[in-house]
């Protein structure tokens, strides 16, 4: 699958990065190289494997339900770029 | 010998002994971090304060002679992807410039229990993502054995303030190599613990699936300790095993009589670098003169691993990236509305390489694309995982290269992203099988650089492991040759 300018556009967006034209031009030649290689699975016949999502057999961990400390409310605040009365603040969203 | 120059059970013995004070080694160690980091550049920060306070409170201990640890009054690196509570933790990216994490991550908090001590936070690819720790937005961390070449990422600062003795060892991260491959590059010991050994809580997360926390030291008997410190369950981290933990440094000297080890053909490929190809083999038949058993087997799919790794590892860190939004933590860079507040700043904040795997994750995981990409390559997992699955049914071990070449030059493998990424060739399957794996040094160039030899073990057994590897290196002197942090 050929990797068009477009693509990249549309990916970028997807991915909340504003990009340049050069960028652009750069990871459409580089992103397909990159895919070129990887499609190199499609040689593999996979059609009756299962998919292996995790390295271990993993099952959901549960745990009783009980409040114990955690970070102050300003402790949770101290990194923000912008905070104010006890919250984030961002730039309009609607 | 300066006290700077010994391992941290060499060390741990004299701290012990009362020989010397932590306070006075802390400052010994720190005076020759600073000497020498103009020309190497392992750490983004250097905790001065946090270390001189931490030897102080650890002097306590070791005067009180109750409550000591091997790691008790012990300089350490920290890699920057772990959260120190209060000091910044960049991930050596422009996006996290000044993080302070509110909390420790808990391998942080259990070196801190055992009374170790922080001399700095090391440097490395930015988010991880890298080979040769060039990536990183602050600075170009030198390899000690040839200050021109690169000293392999992402761990890259780990490897070198072990290898320049910065620190006496240090903690790495690894996805998909990063700590395996800059330990071959700096000639030091690198274990990249099971999947879910040790806790991920308060690691920077890159690819959820595949990171693992491990030590980076100057042998096998100092990663067997560090092991013993930070190995084991933890309720903060979902994907910890609850799998009871040895005591490695008991299990590292047990026999390897009879020990099988499989050596999978497709890890010696034709065009490897001649002198890697010999050192390797020279090391198996090391391993075979002091009684272990050699097979040949084959891992068939292990060709396919990178292209793996190459869709699993971006699309996994697509997710995780996109908590740099300017809004909790980290750079902001204004904008009219939200979305333009958000792809600015991650347009500002990112660098080349992280953006490029954010793309590629993003494109992969996207609508009509998941099928071939994303579902297929964790088909190929499955397959990857089986390989080792059925290789472990005949063998205890395997044995391969760590990387196909020593260290290369600043600059030769940045333009084209493909090279790069064939660093990691022969440690990827490993993180995409969740198996443990070691690599350690086994010879040098006759350029002198360090080469590794890889060890890789069953899920769990990190035990058989550091066997095989202790019984080699206390066979050889590779560990005990130093670096001159020469220029060529």
């Amino acid at each position: 699958m050929a990797l068009s300018e477009k693509d990249v556009q549309y990916v970028a967006k997807l991915a909340r990065l504003e990009v340049t034209e050069q960028e652009v031009a750069k990871y459409t030649q580089q992103l397909g190289n990159i895919l070129g290689y990887i499609e190199e699975m499609g040689k593999l016949d996979t059609a009756n494997v299962e998919p292996l999502t995790h390295p271990l057999d993993m099952k959901n961990v549960f745990r009783e339900d009980v409040v114990k400390p955690s970070l102050t409310q300003a402790e949770v605040l101290s990194n923000g770029p912008e905070v104010q009365s006890g919250h984030f603040k961002v730039p309009k969203i609607m | 010998m300066e006290l700077y120059q010994k391992t941290i059970h060499e060390i741990a013995s004299d701290l012990k002994a009362k020989k010397v004070s932590s306070v006075e080694l802390t400052k010994a160690t720190m005076a020759h971090l600073k000497a020498v980091e103009p020309k190497v550049q392992s750490f983004i920060t250097v905790t001065e304060e946090v270390a001189l306070a931490q030897a102080a409170e650890a002097d306590k201990r070791l005067a009180s002679g109750s409550n000591l640890t091997p790691l008790t009054g012990v300089p350490l690196g920290i890699k920057d992807l772990l959260c120190t509570k209060g000091v910044q933790t960049t991930c050596a990216s422009k996006m996290l410039e000044g993080f302070k994490p509110p909390y420790n991550a808990t391998v942080v908090e259990r070196l801190n229990a055992a009374g170790a001590i922080m001399v700095g936070k090391t440097n490395m690819d930015e988010f991880a993502m890298g080979s040769s720790t060039e990536t990183s937005y602050y600075q170009k961390t030198k390899n000690p054995w040839n200050l021109s070449c690169v000293p392999g990422g992402s761990s890259g600062g780990s490897a070198s303030c072990v290898s320049a003795d910065q620190a006496f060892g240090s903690l790495g991260s690894d996805t998909g190599g990063s700590i395996r491959q800059p330990a071959a590059l700096c000639g030091i010991v690198g274990l990249k613990p099971t999947y879910g050994r040790v806790s991920r809580y308060g690691l920077i997360a890159f690819a959820s699936s595949l990171d693992q926390i491990g030590p980076m030291t100057k042998d096998v008997e100092d990663c067997a300790l560090m092991m013993n410190v930070i190995a084991g369950h933890d309720e903060k981290d979902s994907t910890s095993a609850n799998v009871a933990v040895p005591d490695y440094t008991v299990e590292m000297k047990k026999s390897i009589k009879g020990l099988k080890i499989g050596i999978p053909k497709e890890f010696f490929p034709e065009g490897m670098n001649p002198e890697v190809t010999e050192a390797t083999k020279k090391a198996i038949e090391q391993l075979k003169s002091l009684g272990s058993e050699v097979h040949e087997i084959s891992l068939p799919h292990s060709p396919y691993s990178l292209a793996a790794y190459y869709v699993l590892a971006p699309s996994e860190a697509s997710s995780n990236l996109a908590r740099y939004d300017g809004v909790r933590y980290g750079l902001r860079v204004p904008g009219e509305n939200i979305v333009e507040m958000y792809s600015k700043t991650r347009a500002a904040g990112f660098g080349p390489e992280v953006k490029r795997r954010i793309m590629l994750g993003t494109y992969a995981l996207s609508s009509g694309y998941y099928d071939a990409y994303y579902l297929k390559a964790l088909k190929v997992r499955r397959l990857i995982k089986q390989d080792y699955d059925q290789a472990f049914e005949k063998v205890d071990v395997i044995v391969t290269p760590t990387v196909p070449n020593p260290a290369f030059k600043f600059g030769e493998k940045t333009d084209n992203p493909l090279t790069m990424y064939l660093e990691d060739i022969f440690t990827i399957s490993i993180n995409i099988a969740g198996v443990p794996a070691l690599s350690l040094p086994c010879g040098l160039s006759k350029t002198d650089l360090p080469i590794g030899l890889q060890i890789i073990g069953k899920p769990f057994d990190e035990g058989t492991l550091l066997k095989a590897a202790y019984a080699y290196e206390q066979s050889t002197d590779w560990h005990r040759r130093k670096p001159t942090l020469k220029e060529s």
